[in-house]
């Protein structure tokens, strides 16, 4: 964190093996670790919130229900009644990425989706999915999207590339927020924390003045929670976005 | 049905998709050969980078696979479970509330019918109580006008009784009333006469 009086914010985003010789062979790092702690987080807040599968719901089964409608909703609303086939996809990205983005809050813990690798794979893999949907469903009909309905055919081909770079550039802009959002909050949670000890050897006078950057550190929590979520609903609302385009006839 | 097919598909392509799509060398696509100081993110030539997103395929497959046919399908049959119990009960209280109407319509009727008929049964009473009265009235009135008949007829004979003996007693007065007065005895005849003439200009 704080080598000397350097600050080593993006040591934290290091990769290392777990598990020891096994996890190396495998290459088995902390990221697909807290993948796994994310998976069965969800799994186990549905089957446990689940298991009196009550008429009248407990507290628990009711949270579980709400985060099932919330994602229902969201998939049909945006996509249309084709919403409800896409509705387990939407709802595991979203999951994934939540339990991810705040299993990364906790200490000593690691955020997966700080890593770029993770979120281009999944936004590619969404990106992938609306272009299959689209061509399942448009056919041919899909490139003529890229021509923009009504517009002059002299601009063609000055729309026509704009288009397919816009196109093009929703998994870089997917990929990019979400792991921008979450590298910059943990360098900003590690920067104020190194703050903190560096003021601590000070003396006295550091002792009190540290405290105002662990006060920040907890104001950077709480934004990190309304960032965590936010970024999972930005990611699933997009793939909804997308889904309904492709969708669309 | 074909809709059901092309979802069914879209859903299948979903799946192999995910599968495969994170396993992709994605790396070289973001940035070849990127090697920034101090991004570890951006160390494409450390291992655990791709493996991470290879074993992030695998994981996102089976908590795909394990939400969509396991998790997600009961809470959406406890879900259906509720809809479908809020439902019938809903049916039935509407099926109680159609009765609880007919019931109440049912009362209202009997009670208008109940009314009606007691109002029957009052204009009956009244009008036999009006009947017997008059009749009542009538058969008064007749033994009053009988006994008004009779009394005037005591009276007319009483009357004429009494007129009978007014000349009589007219004629004895008037012999006392003479005799008294002159100290002479009238004759009978005179005296009868003379009282005679006088009630008959009186009318008696």
């Amino acid at each position: 964190m704080a080598a000397g009086s350097s600050i080593d914010a993006l040591g934290q985003f290091e990769l290392h093996p777990v598990l020891g010789a096994l996890g190396e062979s495998l290459r088995f790092s902390q990221s697909p670790m807290m993948m796994i702690v994310a998976a069965i987080v969800v799994l186990a807040f549905l089957y446990v919130g689940m298991r009196p599968a009550a008429v009248v719901p407990g507290r628990l089964q009711s949270a579980a229900e709400m985060c099932y409608d919330f994602i229902y909703n969201m998939a049909v609303d945006t996509i249309g009644p084709e919403g409800r086939a896409f509705f387990p996809f939407v709802f595991t990205l979203f999951f994934f990425i939540l339990v991810g983005n705040y299993l990364g809050l906790l200490p000593f813990s690691f955020a997966f989706t700080s890593h770029i690798a993770v979120t281009l794979a999944l936004a590619l893999m969404v990106f992938c999915l609306s272009i299959i949907v689209s061509l399942k469903v448009q056919g041919a009909k899909f490139f003529a999207h890229f021509m923009p309905a009504g517009a002059p055919k002299a601009l063609a081909p000055l729309l026509i590339p704009i288009e397919i770079l816009s196109f093009l550039s929703r998994p870089v802009s997917l990929s990019i927020r979400l792991f921008a959002n979450m590298v910059a909050g943990h360098v900003m949670f590690d920067m104020f924390a190194a703050f903190t000890i560096m003021l601590a050897g000070l003396g006295f006078f550091g002792d009190i003045i540290a405290v105002g950057p662990v006060v920040i550190n907890i104001a950077l929590m709480a934004l990190e929670l309304l960032v965590g979520a936010l970024q999972a609903y930005v990611f699933a609302i997009l793939t909804c976005i997308y889904l309904r385009e492709a969708v669309a006839h | 049905m074909a809709r059901a097919v092309m979802y069914d598909n879209i859903r299948r392509a979903g799946t192999l998709l995910a599968s495969s799509a994170l396993a992709l060398p994605l790396m070289a696509m973001v940035a070849p050969g990127a090697r920034a100081e101090g991004m570890p993110q951006l160390d494409f030539g450390n291992p655990y980078v791709i493996g991470q997103v290879i074993w992030g395929a695998g994981i996102f497959l089976v908590l795909y696979f394990l939400l969509s046919r396991s998790a997600l399908p009961k809470v959406e049959k406890v879900l259906s479970l509720r809809r479908q119990t809020i439902e019938t009960d809903l049916g039935i209280a509407h099926k109680a509330k159609t009765r609880a109407d007919e019931a109440v319509a049912d009362l209202h009727e009997a009670r208008r019918k109940a009314l009606a008929d007691a109002q029957a049964n009052v204009d009956k009473v009244v009008e036999e109580a009006r009947l017997a009265a008059a009749r009542q009235t009538e058969e008064m009135n007749a033994r009053l006008a009988t006994e008004i008949q009779d009394a005037e007829t005591r009276i007319a004979q009483a009357r004429g009784q009494a007129l009978a003996s007014v000349r009589e007693i007219s004629t004895t007065t008037a012999e006392t009333l003479i005799l008294q007065l002159s100290g002479i005895a009238a004759p009978a005849d005179f005296v009868t006469a003379k009282v005679g003439s006088a009630a008959a200009a009186r009318g008696l």
